[in-house]
């Protein structure tokens, strides 16, 4: 597995390539094209055979771990199985054939599926109506505030600048509301991992925009005051938006309707189960209450008798507008509306059950073992927080040493350093899909590695030795940038290192 | 139910493991009142054999109809290696690359296409993608105004023939910032952006980055080296959209004017990546080294590990919102991981040559398209010059009614632009790629013909 992998560049040969692919165009078929508009030198691609290029990136696949091959237990990732139906029958030829700007008339069969989608996402939130446009979840983050800020703007409410972010909240929360224009305030959590509410009274005010808010929170723990949250918030005329980063915790258990939120958006990458792709494509749908309506994301699709149609700015004048070229990540919206429809009612609260029980299973057993869980009071939901502050201090070790020689082990990392406000920490979140005995044979490896912390430090400081490469010098990688392939031999590349 | 693996003695275990009585009693940290009742609103569950003959029939409802439109979504041969391997699990349910050690496939992936994907657009650096086309465009506007050290305006020219979408989404979101987008109209005869235009626009004041698409919307070629000249002569960056297929065969932004483009963005679906209704696709973004550190997106960069053997890993990550939050350039978190394993399969299969040659047939293809449209009685082009991959053209009458009996036979006969340049209607936007045959062309043709023949509108000769 050490072995280096050559780059496509260096698989192949010159004059080489997959010609069988290519098509064979009339020899005069630019002849119209004048001659400075046209390319001069051909750009250096990679010149291999079909077979070259199968056996390249069939290697790079092998260099990778997912969830169909190791337990990846990435807190606020939930990387839950995704099931190959909803894969297949996204896959049709008709939908992977359906030009974005088809007549709605020759459209209506996927039409269907994303109107049924909108409405389920509206009955598991309590939302009054949802928009599947954004791409990912921080571009739903994104239509998200920007509805915030539509609504006041409308209202002629305009000295809202501020939104009120607790300080454990997602990197993408704060950047968001910058790129909405809006000043970040933000607000500590107490030592049992709620919101303090004193300090949100005294930050709260007629600057409020709104308050962003994951619940459960980052830090593993449902925040019980929530009422409270909503009363103070609205109070000072702030809506509160609801990051939908941990929904898988609570579906059929209690709606983000229910608990006042404004507008939510949802990670259908995470919660509904559409692959992760190696980092996207997602999708981050957006549900809002009846004041926010208006505003949603164009197009969304609507229904008449029957019949389907996009909604577009002339159904919603007061539209935050386009976000996509044409209508989000329909592909995705597909896999998910199939999931969904697998789970049904039941599947809904059987997901958020299951997931809470491994959470809260793995987190009693590591505690057993002698780790720390961040908040011991706490009931833990889809995830938790060990701290490994303790052993750090004990054994001048990192939690990126623990998460290094997981991947020894046969597991990937949990979320490390993540929130911040949690020194040393794993966020760890098995989801529903893992079963007793392969969360087990996670705590026999947690146990291996505390062992090893006592009387084989440097195995795990020097850790991974299993992996293709040893661990990465990323301050080398930021200052010695190097980003495209330069061309030279690779022997010459790294002698010279 | 679910994909739930747990029997009931393994959840008996586990909650005595717990110390709680019930799987309830885990929820009971939620105020009572919040409780959930059940989801009237959710049907109730399909099997894997219900939903497939569900999808299969909704499916089959929206038939494959034969298309000739573009408009920034174009249909290419996407040969069988592509996705077989894409679709892979290590790489469609695998995330983003956080532990490099365990992610080297992606990450070494993504390093060769951000090496393609420089080469193609004849940039320095690439960071590993977007999300789409439009969205790209929005946040080169973004970075522009944080590159440009020579101009403090947050003032963006955006011509008329730059997509009508990528317009609307690049306001949409960086709107909210404080940009102003100031609309370039285009010359009517040729369809491209007018030079008188753009200096009438910069009279009224700094500009901090000027927009140009080429191929246009239209299909027409901007003067790219001049507009490119202008924007630097105006203290302006110059931002290039561009269609990755036809760099098989363009020149690339990087040797535009003078200098070059500074930031070059484009939809990467036509690399290997089906129609899908519009998504999922891929952004793309090039630059200068000097301007790597304004870029919004993962970037992977080669680095060396403990023994000193080469590895690739995310990197410049302090540009970004998990480490920067309220400061990050942009609050993106993913790439396009699994339409850019597409593409950099798909690029690789097509090397240099595959991709000159697919340029070219598509082209070759558009040509033979209009040339057996506007012989038909009613049908003219809209625009003198030459086009590239699609073309614009005018009938006589209103184009919906036209398109809409085009469809009842099977066959999407092109973009009407009525909504977006009601000025030119009744007009279309008309795409033919290397996907279509002489007995395509030729059907299309005789519909449309019969179509126009048949129905003689009241509406005529506007």
């Amino acid at each position: 597995m050490a072995m280096r992998e050559p780059t496509i560049f260096e698989c192949g040969a010159p004059q080489r390539g997959a010609s069988d692919q290519w098509p064979t165009p009339a020899p005069d078929a630019m002849a119209d094209i004048p001659p400075r508009l046209r390319r001069e030198r051909r750009p250096r691609l990679p010149e291999a055979s079909e077979l070259d290029v199968v056996r390249h990136f069939t290697r790079l696949s092998q260099r990778n771990f997912c969830i169909d091959t190791h337990f990846y237990p990435l807190g606020s990732c939930t990387m839950k199985y995704n099931p190959k139906a909803c894969n297949q029958y996204a896959m049709l030829p008709e939908f992977l054939g359906r030009h974005p700007l088809a007549p709605v008339a020759s459209s209506q069969g996927m039409l269907r599926c994303l109107h049924e989608l909108q409405e389920i996402l509206k009955s598991v939130t309590g939302m009054s109506a949802v928009s599947l446009v954004p791409m990912a979840g921080a571009q739903g983050e994104f239509a998200g505030v920007s509805m915030i800020r539509a609504y006041h703007r409308a209202r002629g409410d305009l000295g809202r600048d501020e939104i009120v972010v607790p300080e454990a909240a997602h990197g993408t929360n704060p950047a968001t509301a910058t790129m909405c224009g809006y000043r970040v305030r933000e607000i500590p959590v107490n030592a049992d991992g709620d919101v303090d509410l004193a300090a949100l009274r005294a930050a709260v005010g007629p600057r409020t925009a709104g308050i962003m808010l994951t619940n459960p929170s980052t830090l593993g723990v449902f925040e019980r005051h929530i009422v409270e949250i909503e009363q103070i918030v609205h109070g000072a005329g702030g809506l509160l938006y609801y990051d939908g980063a941990n929904l898988n915790a609570i579906l059929g258990r209690v709606r983000p309707g229910d608990m006042g939120f404004d507008v939510i958006h949802m990670n259908l990458h995470k919660t509904f189960s559409t692959p992760h792709g190696g980092g996207g494509p997602g999708a981050g749908a957006v549900g809002v209450s009846n004041r926010l309506a208006p505003f949603l994301p164009i197009p969304i699709v609507g229904e008449d008798d029957g019949r389907y149609r996009w909604l577009d700015e002339h159904d919603l004048p007061q539209t935050i507008g386009r976000l996509s070229t044409f209508m989000g990540n329909v592909g995705v919206l597909l896999r998910a509306y199939i999931y969904v429809r697998m789970l049904g009612r039941d599947g809904m609260r059987a997901v958020a059950d299951h997931a809470t029980l491994n959470a809260n299973y793995l987190c009693a057993r590591l505690a057993a073992l002698g780790f720390d869980p961040a908040y011991p009071s706490r009931r833990a939901s889809h995830e938790f927080l060990i701290t490994l502050k303790r052993q750090a201090r004990l054994y001048e070790i990192t939690a990126m040493d623990v998460a290094k020689r997981l991947l020894d082990l046969g597991f990937h990392a949990p979320t490390t350093y993540f929130p911040l406000i949690v020194p040393e920490c794993l966020l760890i979140e098995p989801t529903e899909t893992e079963s007793k005995a392969t969360l087990d044979a996670f705590v026999d490896a947690m146990a291996r590695i505390l062992a090893e912390m006592q009387s084989d430090r440097e195995r795990l400081k020097s850790a991974p030795h299993t992996m293709p490469v040893r661990r990465l010098d990323d301050v080398r990688a930021a200052k010695q940038l190097d980003l495209t392939w330069p061309g030279a031999p690779a022997a010459a590349e790294s002698a010279g290192a | 139910m679910a994909f739930i693996p747990h029997t009931r003695a393994d959840v008996e275990e586990m909650l005595a493991a717990i110390g709680v009585p019930s799987l309830d009693a885990l929820f009971d940290e939620i105020p009572a009142p919040l409780r959930a009742a059940e989801l009237t609103g959710v049907p109730t569950a399909l099997n894997e054999m219900q939903i497939g003959r569900l999808m299969r029939e909704r499916a089959a409802q929206d038939g494959t109809p034969l298309c000739f439109i573009g408009a920034g979504a174009y249909e290419h041969h996407v040969p069988a290696a592509v996705w077989a391997i894409t679709t892979r699990g290590e790489f469609y349910t695998a995330y983003t690359p956080y532990q490099a050690e365990a992610s080297q496939g992606t990450l070494q992936l993504l390093y060769e296409f951000q090496t393609m994907i420089a080469a193609l657009t004849g940039m320095e650096v690439s960071n590993a993608s977007l999300y789409d086309g439009a969205s790209a465009t929005g946040e080169a506007c973004l970075m522009a105004v944080r590159a440009n050290r020579k101009s403090t305006s947050r003032r963006i020219l955006v011509p008329a023939t730059l997509h009508p979408r990528y317009r609307e989404v690049a306001h949409a979101i960086a709107g909210q910032q404080g940009l102003a987008f100031d609309p370039v109209p285009y010359d009517p005869a040729h369809g491209t952006i007018a030079l008188a235009a753009l200096d009438a626009a910069a009279a009224a004041g700094d500009v901090t980055a000027l927009v140009v698409q080429q191929p246009n919307f239209f299909g027409g070629f901007e003067d790219v080296d001049a507009l490119t000249d202008w924007a630097h002569a105006h203290d302006a960056l110059l931002i290039a959209v561009v269609n990755p297929i036809a760099l098989g065969v363009l020149r690339a932004p990087g040797d535009w004017g003078q200098r070059g483009a500074d930031i070059v963005v484009g939809e990467g679906q036509p690399l290997g990546v089906p129609l899908s209704s519009g998504g999922p696709y891929f952004g793309f973004m090039t630059t200068r080294k000097e301007f790597v550190r304004h870029m919004p997106g993962r970037i992977v960069g080669r680095t060396l590990d403990a023994a000193g053997q080469e590895g690739y890993t995310l990197t410049l990550q302090a540009r970004e919102q998990h480490i920067r939050r309220a400061k990050a350039t942009s609050n993106i978190c993913t790439n396009q991981g699994l339409l850019v394993t597409a593409a950099t399969i798909y690029l690789s299969l097509m090397g240099a040559e595959g991709l000159e040659r697919t340029a070219a047939a598509a082209h070759a293809r558009t040509r033979e398209l209009r040339a057996a449209l506007v012989r038909i009685p009613g049908v003219r082009g809209a625009f003198d010059g030459p086009f590239f991959h699609e073309t614009v053209l005018r009938l006589d009458r209103p184009v919906a009614p036209v398109l809409a009996a085009l469809a009842a036979q099977g066959i999407l006969g092109g973009y009407d632009l009525a909504h977006d340049y009601p000025e030119l209607a009744p007009a279309m936007l008309v795409c033919a790629t290397e996907t279509k045959t002489d007995a395509d062309i030729e059907r299309f043709a005789t519909a449309l013909e019969r179509i126009l023949t048949q129905a003689p509108h009241a509406a005529a000769n506007t």
